[in-house]
């Protein structure tokens, strides 16, 4: 017998619709409270989407924030906020502050003559302070980012609930987009509530949880399909947790491998993406739960039209009769 | 489906091995790029130094040499994002417009009447005429000179709109002449662009419109954005123009049709010039930096005939009278004519420094902007973030595959090293596919082939539990596994073009950043696909054939 490492044993037969009303009011609660800690926190905008302008340092000595707000505060810059930026990858000889500074005027930018004032600034109270990178967004770009952003977040999202409406069933389309809803919410709630920087490589994050997040769903719902045609008369919850428990070891083997690949990443990637790779880490985890125990309690409540030869006649909240173990009728 | 048919099993390998090569070069960057480099400068100079020939030798020429296009959050650069004032041309359009409507209107003076031109706003051209009650003709006149627009989405549409009122005819660009000018204007902006760009030699500088009248330049390795607007935003505007006065009063009244100017050299002074230039910089052939007779640094202009005719023509009917040489609305020197200059030589001389009559003479040759440029967003990221950055997603990427692959053996076994394999070369294919496109490489483009590492065992696990389930349901092994291929098919076609919707959405909603990731999320989708069925299966049936096992653990 050879060694085989196995997360999910062969044959489980969990009953992932014994807590349905509680993990469903789990993803209810979470995703309110998603929806109070972004009105209320409100997200921590990067330039992209505010307009401003961000200045990232780097120098070989320990500076004190302190010094560099002092430095700075002569100037007349508008909205002007430092913070030291951590890395267990930086050597000791690397100490890196991230700068922004408030739209001033029409275009957004500072100026040349502001930026090498504020170079001169830092100069004074840090002689080795170097300029790593400079971005400035205007504000006529920066709403019209924020603009495309969730054009490309809602495209998307329309594009998949089409795709499924194609393949699959209405109900199924259905499930499947208020996962992604549930997924991005609660991402999105996260970064409100951690006040992680958000600017378009977040958006390329949301949108690949998102493609993950359906991916996983679509997997489930395609044997959920198969076994409906297989298992004609099972109760349709009992249908659906049989085929939970079959792709359940698939489920649980390929987040582990991308929560893997994504883990080094977040390690060793660098400051520069950490936000970014969090954010996909997250979104595996909640992609993961959101296809166990979002995407199909809708289509279960939805009802699926099982029998073609009767007119449509759903049956929401099909009671479970797990007593007669329905599994034993499996080939 | 085990049987696969032996020119199957060449092409499976020959696409493998075709991206090995493809992908080989991105080993040897550094290297592959002064080649490339070397070759290129070669081609465009039409010689070879001897530096360039060792550069050269240094990756042989039958190999591919296609890399992938690092971002700039990679290499480090300049990126803007500029808007183009399309409107401003339209002034100038209507501008030259002018002295053909009059010479018409001129012609038929007996029917018309005097022919007078009045203030307007920039984008219309106000004619009053002498007798109103034969405004129709004269509008007639107008409408001769207009021009079908020549676009697609303009065709049959005249170019100017003509209105009247009382004794003013009032002639403006149509909107489709307007949509059909902006599009040159942006044309022109990019090609101007790009070789302003070109002259200092950067590699593989973008340069896009985006939008309606945006135009987007990234050149990696240039030292700051600011440099970059420096080179770009220069107007370089050259025109002659004739001298009305001079005096030292900015607000005097120039009189229609005429501007005031500052002088460059001497302070206080302005000049009073007509608008319309005799010639324009657009009629140069030819600049370059060279010395006056006093050794002063100039620069030497060409014009081409039809410039030198008209140049001829003008100095000779104007002889004794100053004429201006007008450079980004200043004027840089306004000498006397002394003779008619019929060989369409010419030389501007004033202050200044050997390179600036370098950059000047450059500036000149690659000619002006059509019109000017806001710039919206401006990113400078330095080299040093870059290379950082690089390493940091080298190593990454690289502990991260090991992670998936150690995962993928300990819980398939021979099985898992085959799906490992398959999502080596999966990473592998990616890098060919990417450099053959000349598709760019940025830092969340890393993300995105560290992710596809993780969903690209997706397949491969989505295919083995199904092997796993019908081993239990006691099928045979080969049976097992030809069933768990075709089972897994439908699940991971759907699966994929999910994925792929997204991904495309990201493409073309996207900029920047999620850009680059959709391209790397779109190719990795694709290989990981035909990695996962195709290799996968192939490396299985050759395993089966070999071994013809009896039993199988998975």
């Amino acid at each position: 017998m050879a060694f085989r490492l196995k997360l999910v044993p062969d044959n489980t037969r969990i009953d992932f619709f014994r807590w349905q009303l509680l993990t469903f009011g789990i993803s209810a609660v979470a995703m309110l409270a998603s929806i109070i800690v972004i009105a209320v926190n409100g997200f921590n905008f990067g330039i992209d989407f505010k307009g401003g302008t961000t200045i990232r340092t780097e120098s070989p000595t320990a500076f004190q924030v302190g010094d560099y707000r002092g430095a700075l505060s002569d100037l007349g810059l508008a909205d002007v906020t430092i913070t030291e930026v951590f890395d267990p990858t930086f050597g000791p000889d690397k100490h890196v502050a991230q700068i922004r500074i408030g739209t001033t005027n029409e275009t957004g930018s500072v100026t040349p003559q502001q930026l090498n004032e504020v170079e001169a600034a830092l100069k004074a109270v840090d002689p080795g302070v170097t300029f790593a990178a400079v971005e400035s967004v205007g504000p006529k770009v920066s709403g019209e980012l924020i603009k495309t952003a969730v054009y490309s977040v809602g495209a998307a999202t329309l594009g998949i609930l089409f795709y499924i409406w194609l393949r699959f069933e209405w109900q199924f389309a259905l499930g499947g987009v208020f996962a992604l809803v549930h997924d991005i919410l609660l991402t999105a709630g996260l970064f409100a509530l951690f006040q992680i920087r958000f600017d378009l490589t977040t958006i390329a994050a949301l949108l690949t949880i998102l493609g993950y997040s359906i991916n996983d769903t679509v997997v489930v719902f395609d044997r959920l399909r198969e076994n409906l045609i297989k298992f004609k008369t099972m109760p349709l919850v009992d249908v659906m947790n049989l085929t939970v428990n079959e792709t359940l070891s698939r489920t649980i083997m390929t987040a582990v491998a991308t929560a893997l690949a994504l883990a080094a990443l977040l390690v060793l990637g660098g400051d520069v993406i950490r936000g970014f790779v969090f954010a996909m880490l997250w979104g595996v985890f909640v992609g993961c739960y959101s296809t166990i125990y979002v995407a199909k309690n809708i289509v279960l409540w939805l009802g699926v039209r099982r029998d073609w030869t009767k007119p449509v006649k759903a049956a929401p909240g099909e009671k479970s009769e797990l007593a007669g173990t329905p599994f034993q009728d499996m080939p | 489906m085990l049987q696969i048919p032996l020119w199957k099993r060449i092409l499976i390998l020959a696409i493998v091995v075709v991206g090995l090569i493809y992908a080989m070069p991105n080993l040897f960057y550094a290297r592959v790029e002064a080649h490339n480099d070397a070759v290129a400068a070669a081609k465009r100079d039409g010689f070879e130094t001897p530096e360039q020939a060792a550069a050269r030798a240094r990756w042989p020429q039958w190999l591919p040499g296609g890399l992938v296009n690092l971002g700039l959050d990679l290499r480090g650069g300049a990126h803007l994002l500029g808007e183009v004032h399309t409107a401003e041309v339209y002034k100038s359009r209507l501008n030259s417009l002018w002295p053909d409507l009059r010479d018409a209107l001129a012609a038929q003076r007996d029917v018309v009447g005097a022919v007078r031109r009045v203030a307007g706003p920039d984008d219309v051209l106000r004619v009053e005429i002498g007798n109103p009650d034969q405004m129709a003709k004269a509008v007639e006149i107008a409408r001769s000179l207009a021009a079908p627009v020549v676009s697609l989405t303009g065709a049959g549409s005249s170019s100017l709109d003509i209105t009247a009122a009382g004794n003013t005819m009032t002639v403006r660009l149509s909107d489709a002449e307007k949509a059909a000018t902006d599009d040159r204007t942006i044309q022109q902006t990019l090609e101007i662009v790009r070789r302003r760009v070109d002259e200092v030699g950067t590699r593989e500088p973008t340069i896009q419109r985006q939008g309606k009248d945006r135009v987007l330049i990234e050149v990696p390795g240039i030292g700051s954005a600011e440099d970059l607007k420096k080179l770009i935003g220069t107007t370089a505007k050259l025109t002659f123009n004739a001298v009305v006065g001079r005096g030292t009063d900015p607000n005097v009244a120039p009189g229609l049709g005429n501007v005031v100017v500052p002088s460059l050299d001497e302070k206080g002074v302005y000049y009073t010039i007509a608008e319309v230039p005799v010639v324009t910089g657009e009629e140069l052939t030819d600049a370059r930096p060279s010395f006056d007779q006093n050794g002063q640094p100039a620069v030497e202009f060409r014009f081409n005939p039809q410039g030198a005719r008209r140049f001829g023509a003008y100095t000779a009917a104007n002889i004794g009278q100053p004429f201006a040489i007008v450079l980004d609305n200043q004027v840089i020197s306004a000498p006397n004519i002394r003779d008619a200059i019929t060989t369409g030589n010419g030389q501007i001389s004033g202050a200044m420094t050997v390179d600036e009559s370098n950059r000047l003479a450059v500036l000149l040759r690659a000619g002006a902007l059509p019109a000017g440029m806001t710039f919206l967003e401006e990113r400078t990221i330095g080299p040093e973030l870059g290379q950082d950055s690089i390493d940091a997603g080298k190593i990454a990427g690289i502990v991260g595959t090991g992670l998936v692959v150690a995962y993928i053996v300990a819980s398939y076994g021979l099985f898992g090293v085959f799906a490992s394999i398959a999502v080596i070369v999966n990473v592998i294919l990616i890098l060919a596919v990417m450099s053959m496109m000349g598709a760019t490489l940025t830092l969340p483009g890393i993300a995105g082939i560290v992710l596809t590492v993780g969903t690209a065992v997706d397949a491969n696990v989505i295919i083995y539990e199904r092997i796993r389930e019908e081993l239990r349901a006691g099928r045979r092994i080969v049976q097992a596994i030809d069933n768990g291929f075709n089972e897994a098919m439908s699940a991971i076609i759907d699966a994929n073009v999910t994925t792929f919707i997204a991904a495309l959405v990201m493409f073309f909603l996207g900029s920047g950043p999620v850009k680059g990731f959709a391209v790397t999320l779109t190719i990795g989708l694709v290989t990981s696909v035909f990695t996962a069925i195709y290799l996968t299966r192939l490396m299985i049936v050759i395993w089966l054939d070999w071994r013809k096992p009896r039993t199988l653990e998975l």
